[in-house]
């Protein structure tokens, strides 16, 4: 056997460093030009910045629908459309906002910023990366396209059974959104993985645990809860799907199947989903927060401690979803007080937020100001919620406006508020410049006040007795003026999001340049230039504490030796995070393009017959293995050690 | 503007392949044991659930399922761990040769275990379309199929690999020694749902 040396091979080093160092990596880690390169692309931002478009994308559509639905419920007795539309629409206005805007944006915004955080030089599994989006693009556009044709979904976003069942649901449109769920359920498990083993693999020398960033602790809370909930809502649409297709009973009960089941799997993942959403918002916070108050955020431990309970509570809390289909006395109380605990951790980060804020200085730009609003909105939507917990309030409250507004609250209030903020405040690193600041804070009290307008209403809507999910109301309930000002509300927040769009697109091309670092901020993200290289950082960064720019604002410490003729990354310990391994990254590639094609096949065509399962099964595994089989010759520095 | 390093260390003398723990792929393939373990459990707790619905398991007029093919298949499952802890320790020592030796002799078994688990099917003596007791008993079984059938392909894929150039990889190795790890994942999910479709039925009823 021969035995390949790799001692000569070129490295970043006192010999190899500035300009030269830049070229030999841009022609290593450079993607082909034009079309070819957009498609094979293996680079974590690029990959990144696609999903949020995407995911901005769909978050217009999903906005467009409710607008639609506000128009119809802006006057009692509107015949603008039909109960069918209306079905169509507030199933689709739910599952696009659930599962094709707020997990995948989420997901997208750490696929971006995390390996930049943690010093590294690309996610870990980088083409299943690529993969990953091409499903979630698929099944989007399969939604979107049945919808278009008049077969969109209408049994809502969680298709209870037995109305999403066979009987009651016949056509195809359930099993569209079956299998929707599927696609995106595929793309979030594969992302999951990835930023498991890149945050606790491949962070920066000397970032132990206790070091790293939150929103990288807010990732990897996320990605592990994830991992344990999302097989809950594919096994159940799977199993919805058998139903449907080959005639299994789970759902059945005349062949003693139970519809309570489908709730069951569902909320064990649809309430850990909420968190999903809510804790990568948390992350977004801390950093802004530390960053716009200049000094680290106000009891790091208490704030992972807390991300790290809610991750876990929010496993204890799915049967309160469940209040009104009947529980044993126990089973009210245990839900109920799991419920009330689950507020504790978030108040904790709440107080820690507002101490950084009292105890810092304080700069109001517009990503401090989306900040505030969160505070102020997720509190009321966290307050109302604790109110829920109570089962005989729950059960007088269920399914009426009251709870449209809470979880609105607590979901635009608690991610897309932060979200907003987040964009702004990464807005350089992503594009190297600037977001206007005037149309910012325009845009920001617009969204604040709109929000306020459309959804503080449907409050009092629920608690005078209107029920969701109804087309139309009659005139004489009282409910026609604050109705018409919810509808009011949701267009002044349409015309809000139009700015921050524009905003973005005109400070795309003509906002200030943007340095490295234009906030002052003290993560790594910003020691790099703006928008970042493909390769990351030129050298290696060493950390030797939470604001590591805050704390070497001369230098940056970094370590050399990684190889520059072909791509290379550094694996270091899970704790403390010491050096350990040189591991190569994936190069570019059209093979996950492929395989997603054919896994895209199989998915679609067993909406129609279940021998798409078996047929499909071999072009994907043709795709898999010529992903996976080796395309170049054993390089020089394979060795068998 | 950037700012100006300082350089305080190298690692170009670190290695560039690792087992276990040290290894991203052996991170990536744990988190997909908590993925499928998590399905796994899941549909374990399916069919409680849907058992505590019931007045016997399995519900009359059924029997339970007839246990010898799927015993033959445990058997045989278990049997495989021998050659696969040898392809593993095989595989951690960099021995190419011992390697494909053991991983062929698993792929091999595998490819007899088919046999009995094709007729496993006809062992359950319910269709999935009778009732939900049998939905959930197909499902149990198709679910460890299709876990049985993914890792014979990759081992069969793998097992290839080893005979072309490629095989001088030190990443070879680590590939070897994960996918001997996911093998033994996939007899330990067996087990209880072994027991679950062919024993249970029998001590409940």
């Amino acid at each position: 056997m021969t035995v390949l040396s790799g001692k000569d091979l070129p490295r970043d080093g006192e010999q190899l460093q500035g300009p030269a160092l830049d070229a030999r990596l841009a022609r290593t880690w450079g993607d082909a030009p034009g079309l070819w390169g957009w498609i094979t692309t293996t680079d974590h931002k690029r990959i990144g910045i696609r999903y949020i478009v995407t995911g901005m994308v769909f978050l217009v559509l999903a906005g467009l629908s409710a607008l639609w639905m506000r128009l119809q419920l802006a006057t009692p007795e509107n015949s603008m459309m039909t109960p069918d539309r209306y079905n169509q629409l507030f199933t689709m206005h739910g599952t696009t906002m659930m599962f094709l805007f707020a997990v995948p944006i989420m997901e997208a915004m750490a696929i971006y910023l995390v390996p930049l955080m943690i010093g590294t030089r690309n996610i870990s599994f980088p083409r299943l990366n690529a993969f990953s989006y091409w499903m979630y693009l698929a099944g989007g556009v399969m939604i979107w396209v049945a919808f278009v044709l008049n077969i969109g979904p209408d049994a809502g976003w969680f298709s209870y059974t037995p109305l999403s069942g066979p009987q009651f649901s016949p056509g195809k449109r359930v099993d569209i959104w079956a299998q929707m769920i599927t696609f995106t359920e595929v793309a979030a498990l594969a992302v999951a993985v990835e930023l498991v083993a890149t945050i606790l693999k491949q962070r920066a020398p000397g970032m132990t645990l206790a070091r790293m960033p939150l929103f990288v602790w807010g990732a990897l809370v996320t990605a592990f809860m994830v991992i344990f909930s999302m097989p809950s809502v594919a096994l159940a649409s799977s199993l919805l799907i058998a139903d449907r297709l080959i005639g299994t009973h789970f759902y059945n009960a005349a062949e003693h199947g139970d519809p309570l089941l489908w709730q069951h799997l569902f909320w064990f993942f649809g309430h850990p989903e909420v968190y999903i959403i809510f804790l990568p918002a948390t992350g977004f916070v801390s950093h802004i927060t530390e960053a716009f108050s200049r000094r680290p955020v106000f009891a790091y431990p208490a704030m992972v401690l807390s991300l790290v309970t809610t991750g876990l509570l929010a496993f204890g809390v799915w049967v309160h979803h469940m209040f009104a289909t009947g529980l044993p006395r126990l089973g009210y109380s245990f839900y109920t007080a799991a419920t009330l605990a689950v507020s504790i951790p978030a108040a904790i980060q709440i107080f820690c937020w507002i101490a950084t804020m009292w105890d810092g200085r304080p700069r109001f730009r517009v990503p401090l100001l989306y900040v505030v609003a969160f505070i102020v909105t997720f509190v009321i939507g966290g307050l109302s919620g604790v109110m829920q917990a109570s089962v005989p309030i729950d059960l007088q409250v269920h399914d009426t406006y009251f709870v449209v507004a809470h979880f609105h609250y607590v979901l635009v209030g608690g991610a897309v508020f932060p979200l907003l903020g987040a964009f702004t405040y990464w807005f350089p690193k992503f594009t190297g410049r600037m977001m206007d600041d005037r149309l910012g804070k325009i845009a920001f009290w617009m969204i604040f006040i709109g929000f306020q307008v459309a959804f503080f209403p449907m409050h009092f809507l629920g608690l005078m007795g209107m029920p969701r999910r109804v087309y139309t109301y009659p005139t004489n309930m009282g409910w026609d003026e604050l109705n018409l000002l919810a509808t009011i509300g949701s267009f002044v927040v349409a015309a809000a999001f139009l700015v921050f769009i524009v905003n973005a697109i005109f400070s795309l091309a003509r906002g200030a340049v943007a340095g490295a670092n234009p906030w002052d901020a003290p993560g790594l993200e910003w020691a790099t230039s703006s928008p970042p290289p493909q390769y990351n950082f030129p050298h290696i960064p060493v950390v030797s504490s939470r604001t590591p720019l805050w704390d070497n604002r001369n230098h940056l410490p970094v370590m050399t030796g990684l190889r520059v003729d072909d791509r290379e990354l550094l694996l270091t310990s899970v704790m403390e995070a010491i050096p350990d391994v040189r591991d190569p990254s994936a190069m570019p590639s059209a093979w996950p393009l492929w395989a997603a094609m054919a896994t895209t096949c199989l998915f679609i065509s067993s909406i129609f017959t279940p021998w798409a399962v078996v047929i499909g099964a071999f072009p994907v595994a043709a795709a898999l293995i010529g992903w996976f089989w080796p395309k170049s010759p054993p390089g020089p520095e394979p060795v068998i050690e | 503007m950037t700012l100006p390093v300082r350089f305080a260390g190298d690692l170009a003398e670190l290695p560039t392949s690792a087992f276990g723990h040290r290894s991203l792929t052996w991170w990536g393939i744990v988190a997909f044991f908590l993925i499928e373990g998590t399905t796994f459990a899941l549909a374990i707790g399916t069919y409680f659930y849907l058992m505590g619905g019931e007045q016997t398991w399995p519900p009359a007029p059924f029997s339970p399922p007839n246990p010898i093919a799927g015993t033959i298949f445990t058997v045989l499952l278990l049997l495989s761990e021998i050659p696969n802890t040898l392809a593993k320790r095989a595989a951690e020592r960099k021995d190419l040769r011992a390697l494909r030796k053991y991983l062929l002799i698993v792929c091999a078994m595998c490819a007899v275990m088919v046999i009995p688990r094709a007729f496993e099917f006809a062992s359950l003596n319910v269709s999935w379309k009778d009732n939900a007791y049998g939905s959930v008993i197909w499902t149990l079984l198709f679910l460890h199929v299709t876990n049985f059938l993914t890792d014979f392909a990759d081992s069969l894929v793998l097992a290839g690999l080893l005979f072309t150039k490629h095989s001088v990889e030190s990443r070879r190795f680590v590939d070897a020694a994960e996918n001997a790890m996911y093998w033994r994942f996939v007899w330990l999910c067996w087990l209880p749902i072994y027991v679950l479709i062919y024993w249970l039925p029998r001590w409940v009823s």
